[in-house]
């Protein structure tokens, strides 16, 4: 059965369907997030003592991944402005530069595990809270990174090939994996200064 | 153009503008990074830290939301969406601090942190951390 209002949109919404459907995803995305910052402050302030966090991640690599995923974000919403101009090439470039972002924002990421796994001793979800709620916040943050990459993969190779039969809904396509893609951006510019610099 | 939804809001003009601002909130969110990450370097004391910090984060979050995402403009629904998830965040926060608060700011009795019982609970419960 096809899915009613993916291109025009709903009366009474005044809005395509993926979109409010993205959005009230997104809302949930909030709340399984912000628990965990819950949890992360509870911990923190009913501590006796909190490590340096500065002093046992790595500054420069979070900053590193931050520029990453903040340019991937623009990436995103140029790659929709490409559909909107019906620039399929340049559409395929910024999705393309998207993608590698995502590449890069993991390979950086496993190379900040690898050394705490490689420090002596291994700084492991084990060893005090604040590196076990790192692992978590960081580790899920990565997940969402894994899942937005399959989706953005997929627009970029195979899925592409809707832009000729049905480019409207493609470019809708787009605009809601960006939707999703800008919110794991969102959560990075709060995990960044609350894990790493404070 | 063939995109019947975004067409009408948005004409060739439009989008041109749209990525215009796009650079301008690349720029604007690269500059407030290395503010962040400069402001470390001056090893405030903590709460000054997070309050700065934190406004730094939340001004970013919403260039991303408002220009990125769209959210400017956007219909009413998704701001109602929105601001129902604004509330539980909040109680999300409110109702653990409401809680331990007083172990929060140091306002719980001694006795607690020093190990003993809690007035109110049962004997041979753990003492609360």
């Amino acid at each position: 059965m096809e899915i009613p209002y993916t291109i025009e949109t709903r009366p009474d919404t005044g809005l395509t369907n993926p979109k409010l459907g993205i959005w009230l995803f997104l809302a949930s995305e909030v709340m399984l997030f912000g628990s965990l910052f819950s949890s992360y402050v509870l911990l923190r302030t009913g501590a006796e003592t909190w490590p340096v966090q500065s002093s046992i991640l790595n500054v420069p690599l979070a900053t590193l991944n931050t520029i990453i995923l903040i340019s991937s974000s623009v990436t995103m919403v140029l790659s929709w402005a490409a559909l909107m101009m019906n620039d399929f090439a340049k559409y395929r470039l910024y999705m393309g530069l998207t993608f590698l972002a995502g590449v890069g924002f993991l390979v950086v990421k496993a190379f900040e595990y690898g050394a705490k796994f490689a420090h002596v001793p291994p700084l492991l979800p084990s060893t005090n809270n604040f590196i076990a709620i790192y692992f978590l916040l960081t580790g899920l943050h990565g997940l969402h990174v894994v899942g937005g990459m399959v989706v953005n993969g997929y627009l970029w190779g195979p899925g592409s090939k809707m832009w000729r039969t049905e480019p409207a809904k493609f470019t809708n396509r787009v605009e809601v994996a960006g939707l999703y893609w800008h919110f794991v951006d969102l959560v990075w510019i709060f995990l960044f200064p609350v894990l790493y610099l404070l | 153009m063939a995109h019947t939804a975004h067409s009408t809001a948005h004409d060739a003009h439009d989008i041109h503008a749209h990525v215009r601002r796009y650079y301008q909130v690349f720029g604007a969110l690269m500059l407030l990074t290395g503010i962040t990450v400069a402001v470390s370097y001056l090893h405030m004391p903590v709460i000054p830290a997070v309050i700065v910090a934190l406004t730094i984060a939340s001004f970013k979050a919403a260039l991303v939301a408002a220009v990125f995402m769209h959210l400017k403009g956007e219909k009413q629904i998704i701001y109602w969406s929105l601001y129902l998830t604004a509330v539980f965040f909040v109680l999300l926060f409110a109702l653990p601090m409401w809680t331990e608060g007083d172990h929060i700011i140091g306002t719980r009795p001694d006795e607690w942190s020093a190990g003993a019982e809690a007035p109110h609970m049962p004997k041979g419960s753990p003492a609360p951390h």
